[in-house]
């Protein structure tokens, strides 16, 4: 795919035309409508209606060709029966629209019949030079043209993640994480039936696409495993790319006189195929997401050696243990790191690593030990752990019957300012050493209005549920790192 | 697939793919009990032998391996019952007479023609509880050595491929060797549907392959 045109008229339309607009709420030829109108997309809308008449504030049209003289179209949302869209595409030929999305179902899941009409209409788009997208899928978002062309929920915040799913739900899913975590999405799409326009083809647009530096990717049912594996090959080398897989591969008899046969299990052997290809393969959607919110976030880690840094010790240990089980490794603290730390903390912190503040830490010892441990050269990456647990304690005083008096309304706000602080020291150090730092706290989920995740979230990272997740999220990273480095990219 | 092909013996299964580089042990081929006595003088006691044939494909379950024969009376011994254990169904067999290696570390290899990504190469924890564990990875062919790197590192069971009861760590390059090896097959050899390097045992740090099967789609002769 080196003619990117066509997915340009998808993702940034100049104007948008719903074709089958309906006046029912109950309809997808309403909820299209009414999705595109409601998330502030900044081109011009139009939408079809065989009655006429106006759909939320949208005056409708009887077909295609009625569109107003003048107006710029590139991307129709085809909300119509299967049965009309052939004529549907012509006109809208006519009128030099480039993409369609076509919701409508009926097609290849719809037995013979209906895999006759989508080859038909696949052809047809071909002919025509129409990107066609689905048939048969939940639609596409596309943050920087504040886009949003599906007929589900939610509308995700802007980011730079580029989803592309076999499946529509999916899509959702990562949406709704992108919600909660405040990690935006650039480009998501549902490939519907992928008729025409496959999941790699999504993948190929997005790794030269600017507004996206990662994909996320759901498969389901590969037909050609070799085939897959060239396309986002070459995907990877550009950006990282995550991916989900559900089900087994399309199987078939592989050679049963071997052992090596019996060992080939299809998950094993296209696992295998992942490594190979660079791609990240998470096992559970959120581990897919965490891993894309990573990749979009944070810069990749140079080495796997790992500083902890806790407030608690407890918190430290159960992550130095998750750390020893993965490919990380947690360093052994240099002397200087460690003289330089003893200057700034009471002797009681743990002189090792991980590095156990034990409540010593004054008003600005936090940023000050993220920063000099981060720029440390023998330290790739940093997890830091305990954000947010002053302002939990001003959570339950300022809720409490005693506020604002005896000095809780000044002591409340002291704690938010410092997790505040705290959370923005771990972003800025991060940027400043371009090594990934990870915050982790159950906070980010028990409490996300906390200062601490909070502010995380404003800093346009994710602030990780719990440090296992932070652990595996920054071995995916280093993996990616380390398959770059081994075949000279950058 | 696998109803049309057919399985080489080890001796045609060792040539082959001796050719593209896999290490085998120095072995002999004998046809008679005085033969396979001058071989095991040959290689060296103990030796290990084995019945030989096109269509012997799973020689242990048949007993059809003698393994640590540390006298030339115990390799008469064996070789006189191995062609006694010969069936017709058999066809032409021959001895195969080799050293016994010592090494406490097993790895298995291999290559498969998977219906979905062609022929990969695979290398896993080897000996008899290879299947059991499970602990194997696999990579497309075509494969350079440093992909092949890489395809160790995937394995669970890392401790055993440092140094373990006294012998040096894995010769990680060697082992990547053999897995740029069977790739080359893959290429150099399309008939080839699989191929079975098991055991490949680690002696003194370096693998060395003491059973091969070839299975093929194309009559060799």
């Amino acid at each position: 795919m080196t003619d990117h045109s066509g997915f340009r008229a998808l993702f940034d339309p100049r104007g948008v035309v719903v074709a089958g607009a309906s006046s029912h709420p109950g309809k997808f030829g309403f909820v299209a409508l009414h999705n595109l109108l409601s998330q502030g997309y900044r081109g011009e809308v139009f939408a079809t209606n065989r009655e006429g008449g106006t759909i939320l504030g949208v005056p409708t049209v009887p077909g295609i060709d009625d569109l107003p003289t003048g107006a710029v179209v590139d991307l129709v949302v085809v909300c119509t029966p299967a049965g009309a869209n052939e004529d549907l595409l012509r006109a809208c030929a006519r009128r030099g629209i480039r993409a369609a999305f076509v919701t409508s179902a009926g097609y290849g899941e719809a037995g013979e019949a209906g895999r006759a009409a989508q080859e038909s209409l696949v052809a047809l788009a071909d002919e025509l030079g129409i990107l066609l997208a689905g048939p048969n899928g939940q639609g596409v978002v596309s943050t920087p043209s504040a886009l949003c062309a599906q007929i589900v929920a939610p509308y995700p915040p802007a980011g730079r993640i580029g989803v592309a799913s076999q499946s529509g739900n999916f899509v959702s899913s990562f949406l709704n994480y992108a919600c909660q975590t405040g990690v935006g999405i650039s480009r998501a799409v549902s490939a519907g039936n992928a008729a025409a326009v496959t999941v790699p083809d999504f993948l190929d647009f997005y790794a030269h696409d600017d507004a996206t530096a990662v994909s996320l990717a759901y498969v389901e049912g590969i037909t050609d495993g070799r085939a897959f594996y060239d396309r986002v090959r070459a995907v990877t080398e550009h950006k990282p790319l995550v991916l989900l897989k559900g089900g087994a591969t399309a199987g078939g008899q592989r050679a049963a006189a071997s052992h090596t046969g019996a060992l080939a299990t299809d998950d094993r052997v296209f696992d295998g195929a992942c490594r190979q290809a660079g791609i990240t393969r998470a096992a559970t959607v959120e581990e897919a997401f965490e891993a894309a919110a990573s990749f979009a976030t944070q810069p990749l880690p140079r080495g796997p050696r790992v500083a902890v840094i806790t407030t608690a010790g407890g918190w430290g240990v159960v992550t130095a243990d998750a750390i020893t089980r993965s490919s990380l490794e947690l360093v052994a603290l240099p002397d200087d790191l460690r003289a330089r730390i003893d200057t700034l903390l009471p002797p009681r912190w743990s002189r090792n690593n991980p590095i156990d503040l034990a409540g010593g830490e004054t008003r600005d010892t936090i940023p000050q030990v993220l920063d000099i441990v981060a720029s440390h050269p023998d330290v790739d990456s940093v997890i830091y752990l305990g954000l947010g647990i002053q302002a939990n304690q001003g959570r339950m005083e300022e809720e409490g019957p005693f506020y604002p008096d005896h000095g809780l309304e000044r002591i409340v706000a002291y704690h938010q300012r410092q997790d505040a602080r705290f959370a923005a020291a771990a972003a800025e150090v991060s940027t400043a050493t371009g090594k990934p730092i990870l915050t982790a706290t159950e906070l980010a989920v028990a409490d996300p209005a906390n200062a601490g995740p909070r502010t995380v979230r404003e800093t346009g990272r994710l602030c990780y549920a719990a440090s296992n997740r932070a652990v595996q999220a920054l071995e995916h990273m280093w993996q990616h790192a380390r398959w770059r480095a081994r075949h000279g990219l950058a | 697939m696998s109803t049309q092909s057919m399985t080489l013996s080890e001796a045609a299964s060792k040539d082959l793919l001796r050719r593209h580089g896999v290490p085998f042990a120095p072995e002999h081929v004998a046809g008679t009990i005085e033969e396979a006595v001058a071989a095991a003088r040959a290689v060296g006691l103990p030796a290990v032998l084995k019945l030989n044939g096109d269509r012997i494909a799973h020689k242990t379950e048949r007993g059809l391996v003698r393994l640590g024969l540390a006298t030339e009376g115990a390799v008469a011994a064996a070789a006189d019952e191995l062609l006694a254990a010969a069936t017709p169904e058999d066809g032409p067999v021959s001895l195969l007479v080799a050293p016994m290696l010592r090494g406490t570390r097993e790895l298995i290899a291999g290559l498969l023609t998977d219906p979905q990504f062609g022929p990969v190469v695979m290398l896993g924890v080897g000996g008899v509880l290879a299947e059991a564990l499970g602990d194997v990875a696999f990579r497309l062919a075509p494969l350079d050595l440093d992909e092949a790197r890489s395809l160790l590192d995937d394995l669970r069971l890392q401790s055993i491929l440092g140094p373990f009861r006294g012998e040096p760590a894995v010769d990680r390059d060697a082992v990547a060797a053999v897995l740029v090896a069977l790739a080359e097959v893959a290429a150099a050899e399309p008939g080839v549907v699989s191929v079975d390097l098991n055991p490949l045992i680690i002696v003194d740090g370096r693998p060395i392959a003491v059973d091969a099967l070839v299975e093929t789609t194309e009559v060799r002769s």
